[in-house]
């Protein structure tokens, strides 16, 4: 899915590849790039299930504004997975409704 | 409190073209925008311009949005990213939040160039993954360097539409069709022509009924409309996409400036509410400008024009440009403005520009 | 009402005909010549100042169409990689044995190698048949946009527009 050479635009500029893991399985992607982008390239298009229906849901405005990508990275829920920059070892997670539950410290 | 003289609200091309307008004649500026990275949807855009030279033809967006941060930078413009105007209170009064902050700013003059958001249509199944925004088609190809699918559908024939079609294309996806409910493609035929000659069909009068698969889009059913865009049943034909990219229109994004508290008025074919101004892009508070997309959905050359004359009106205004000066400027602009507003397709924005104006005054 | 540009998203052959930037035949096979295929009025003039032989005209009124003077284009290329709608196209029906070559602006990758056999497409993206490419140029004044050339049966040179890779 990624572009490795585009016509107009050349080779796309990316930080080092780091590892990540999705729902337990490893991945890797690029520092930086956001969450989403490295799932997509693994063929993950599926982000959450809704909280009454179950439904799944992804990426749709991708700029960070209509929250369908939303999953729980780092035990965080509602993690706008679009626009989140990728970073080394996150743990990110298909969030199920409304995630895990905040525990008093 | 932070004092600025002028606070562009959006970096951009309206946003960064009236920041280095006023910079130049030695207004302080500070834009805000709340993304990560400034341009606006300009570093989106690969395909070349169209107008004459000094509507930039033939440079493509993101050329055009490189060469404006750069001038903007070097006239010491400060660009503040990851920034929300969250309101606009009396007396220019703001709020921004700044990442986890929030700092209050004062300005003389505020610039509101927030552009348009994307709308949509709701089908059966459109909130299945797969179902994407033009704009997000282009975010993921152009900005990240992925493909968002293999096959994909577009829903809309207007510029955004087709011009996303070709590079969906140009991405290395293949593009079943292209549908639109109007008879008519909405678009420039030069744009259509480039997607056609590679085969991809256009269905008009047509559109989705409903997008199927388990857990992304693995088809779509399309189904033909009559001139009262009413589903014909028994037309329905299926597609084979992963993808469907919704390219239906856009809306000013003007929150800021309702609640600002100025006149706005209803103006379709300029994508729905938008603010009266005046021909120095000013609204009916005094202080508060306009520019480009938030005030009418128009395209990226007249976005940098409005700006232009923003920027210039509020240089002449806080007393750093002459009059004669500036209006000799602003007419160019104008002039300028009146080029890119003509033709079938300019006409009819040049004339509800001209009513938007007309408002001001009555 | 026969279906045009606005309805299929390509040129009909009346729309065609009716157009003030095509050449006529007997031009065609004089030598190649520009053959510019825009027919709404975009406010757009690049055409106009990239000819240095001073044949397309656009005017002040830079929504008007642009029209060719046949006579004085020298098919000199310039125009193809220059209009950002890539309406515009280089003919030459001049070749010997019934052959023609169409120049066309592509941005797309992989470019192709000169004489490769490609499919050529017409406008409406429909096979036409085997071509030839003799030429592939992408200088940086071009900026990203390649031309190619593709070498066909003379009946096409009007109707070939664009072309699919084979491999």
């Amino acid at each position: 899915m990624r572009i490795d050479e585009h016509p107009i635009l050349g080779k796309f500029e990316k930080e080092r590849k780091v590892q990540f893991t999705f729902d337990g399985q490893p991945m890797e992607g690029y520092e930086g790039e956001p969450i989403a982008v490295a799932l997509r390239s693994h063929g993950v298009m599926v982000h959450r299930y809704t909280t009454k229906r179950n439904d799944p849901r992804g990426v749709f405005c991708a700029i960070g504004r209509c929250t369908d990508c939303i999953m729980v990275v780092d035990g965080v829920p509602n993690v706008r997975t679009c626009v989140e920059p990728l970073r080394e070892g996150m743990v990110v997670q298909t969030q199920v409704g409304k995630g895990p539950e905040k525990t008093s410290e | 409190m932070q004092r600025c003289e002028m606070v562009s609200v959006g970096a951009g091309p309206a946003g960064l073209a009236a920041a280095i307008e006023a910079a130049r004649s030695g207004v302080q500026v500070v834009v805000y925008d709340e993304n990560d990275r400034p341009g606006g949807q300009l570093f989106k855009q690969i395909h070349k311009f169209f107008g004459s030279k000094e509507h930039r033809a033939q440079e493509r967006g993101f050329d055009i949005g490189r060469q404006l941060l750069e001038e903007a930078r070097q006239l010491g413009v400060e660009v503040s990213l990851n920034s929300v105007v969250l309101g606009i209170y009396e007396n220019r009064a703001m709020n921004v939040m700044i990442r986890d902050r929030i700092e209050q700013v004062k300005a003389q003059k505020i610039l509101v160039a927030t552009g348009a958001s994307e709308n949509m249509i709701p089908f059966a199944g459109w909130t299945l993954p797969g179902v994407i925004g033009a704009g997000a088609a282009q975010t993921l190809a152009n900005i990240h360097g992925i493909r968002p699918g293999n096959r994909l559908l577009m829903v809309g024939s207007g510029n955004v539409g087709l011009v996303v079609a070709y590079q969906m294309l140009q991405a290395g996806c293949r593009v079943a069709a292209v549908i639109d409910a109007a008879p008519k493609i909405g678009g420039y035929g030069v744009h259509a022509a480039k997607v056609a000659r590679y085969g991809v069909p256009f269905l008009m009068s047509h559109t989705v009924k409903e997008a199927h698969g388990m857990d992304r889009v693995q088809g779509a059913t399309i189904i033909q409309v009559d001139e009262k865009w009413k589903a014909i049943s028994g037309t329905e034909k299926e597609m084979d996409v992963d993808t469907i990219c919704l390219a239906v229109g856009l809306n000013p994004m003007t929150q800021l400036l309702q609640m600002s508290g100025c006149k706005m008025v209803y103006v379709p074919n300029l994508g729905g509410r938008v603010p009266a101004h005046d021909l120095n892009q000013e609204t009916t508070l005094p202080g508060i400008y306009v520019a480009g997309d938030v005030s009418g959905i128009e395209e990226a050359s007249t976005a940098i024009i409005e700006g232009r004359i923003a920027g210039l009106s509020i240089a002449q205004s806080l007393g750093y440009l002459e009059e004669q000066a500036f209006l000799e400027q602003r007419e160019q602009q104008l002039q300028s403005m009146r080029g890119l507003r003509s033709g079938s397709h300019g006409e009819a924005r040049g004339k509800a520009k001209d009513y938007l104006n007309a408002v001001m005054k009555g | 009402m026969s279906q045009g540009l606005s309805v299929t998203g390509y040129l009909s052959e009346e729309e065609i005909k009716n157009s003030p930037g095509i050449p006529s035949e007997s031009r065609r096979q004089k030598g190649p010549v520009a053959v510019i295929e825009c027919i709404q009025d975009i406010p757009c003039n690049p055409c106009e100042a990239s000819c240095r032989a001073g044949a397309i005209t656009v005017g002040e009124d830079i929504t008007n169409l642009p029209s060719l003077d046949e006579e004085k284009c020298v098919g000199c290329q310039t125009c193809v990689p220059i209009c950002p709608g890539q309406a515009i196209f280089m003919v030459d029906e001049s070749l010997p044995n019934g052959r023609a070559t169409v120049m066309m602006p592509y941005e797309f990758l992989p470019l192709p190698d000169e004489g490769e056999i490609v499919t050529a497409l017409d406008r409406s993206g429909k096979k036409l048949g085997d071509a030839k490419v003799t030429s592939v140029r992408k200088t940086e004044r071009m900026d990203e946009t390649a031309v190619v050339t593709i070498e066909i049966p003379k009946e096409w040179s009007m109707r070939a527009r664009a072309f699919r890779l084979k491999r």
